[in-house]
């Protein structure tokens, strides 16, 4: 479970920062570019969601570690 | 329960929720200034909501240390404390950034912000007062009580006082809504991020409260 749990949180991250590289070297075309569309409101997005990701999971790591001291 | 898997997947799913249709969601235009800022409602609010959550787990467990003398309740106040302090500085801070593009500077002595740092200062004494005593037992209850003194001023310093007098903030004199919101400026697309934010903050804020829980009867053993 526990592995299952890391694993899925990092494709999510890896995913978010496809995304964003995704965004870099799109093609110029903006009208099909989401990442560029709106006033490039979507790579704040992608920055929010980056920074929201890691922070969960660096406490998740956090929690990892207390337990395995618990369990010892 | 504290060890349970599933609530920290809703925090972190609330969340990331979220950001996401924190941006995308339409907004109602109020005014010609606020435009989009008014997104920070999802972000620099829900602060101030999980800092009162928290503070009132923490006044909870002060409470509740007093009846039972129990070091883990006396672990757990201080932890929720720090949290919803913690809390209670980004949404100072988050706040003071939001304030220079509407109200034209960080600070402007706004009831509200002064009631916010004067609670803030509240609670940091609450620390000092901790740090200053080695005697356990003593501090504990020292810490309780004064715990209970430093929640029942945010009544008058977040709830009360800004109400009475003029306010940048809706719910000032004179206008709607209570200090930190109007509800009449969010409509059911923004209530929609809104809550979920509210929760999933809140969540974090506990997961994190209880991280420090953790740690800190691994450390008294």
């Amino acid at each position: 479970m526990k592995k299952y749990f890391k694993s899925l949180l990092l494709i999510l991250f890896a995913h978010v920062c496809v995304i964003s590289v995704h965004a870099q070297d799109a093609a110029a075309n903006a009208s099909t570019d989401v990442m560029r569309s709106n006033g490039k409101i979507y790579v704040v997005m992608a920055v929010v969601v980056t920074i929201v990701t890691g922070l969960f999971l660096y406490v998740y790591s956090i929690d990892k570690k207390i337990s395995k001291l618990e369990n010892k | 329960m504290i060890r349970k898997a599933w609530w920290k997947w809703v925090a972190f799913l609330l969340l990331i929720y979220t950001s996401i249709y924190g941006f995308i969601v339409k907004v109602p235009k109020l005014d010609d200034r606020l435009e989009h800022s008014i997104r920070n409602m999802f972000f620099h609010v829900p602060m101030w909501f999980a800092m009162m959550i928290l503070l009132f787990v923490s006044v909870w467990y002060a409470a509740k240390y007093l009846r039972t003398t129990s070091p883990i309740d006396d672990f757990s106040s201080k932890a929720f404390a720090a949290t919803g302090t913690l809390y209670g500085f980004l949404g100072l801070s988050t706040g003071a950034i939001w304030a220079n593009y509407q109200w034209g500077s960080p600070w402007s002595g706004d009831p509200k912000q002064n009631g916010a740092a004067i609670a803030m200062l509240i609670y940091l004494a609450y620390f000092v007062l901790r740090g200053s005593m080695t005697d356990e037992d003593k501090r504990s209850r020292v810490a309780s009580v004064y715990n209970i003194f430093a929640f029942f001023m945010l009544f008058p310093t977040l709830w009360i006082l800004p109400r009475l007098t003029e306010s940048l903030h809706p719910g000032g004199q004179g206008s709607e809504g209570n200090p930190g919101i109007n509800g009449k400026d969010m409509d059911a697309n923004m209530r929609s991020v809104f809550y979920p934010a509210v929760i999933g903050w809140t969540l974090l804020g506990v997961w994190v409260s209880t991280l420090k829980i953790r740690y800190e009867i691994l450390k008294a053993k």
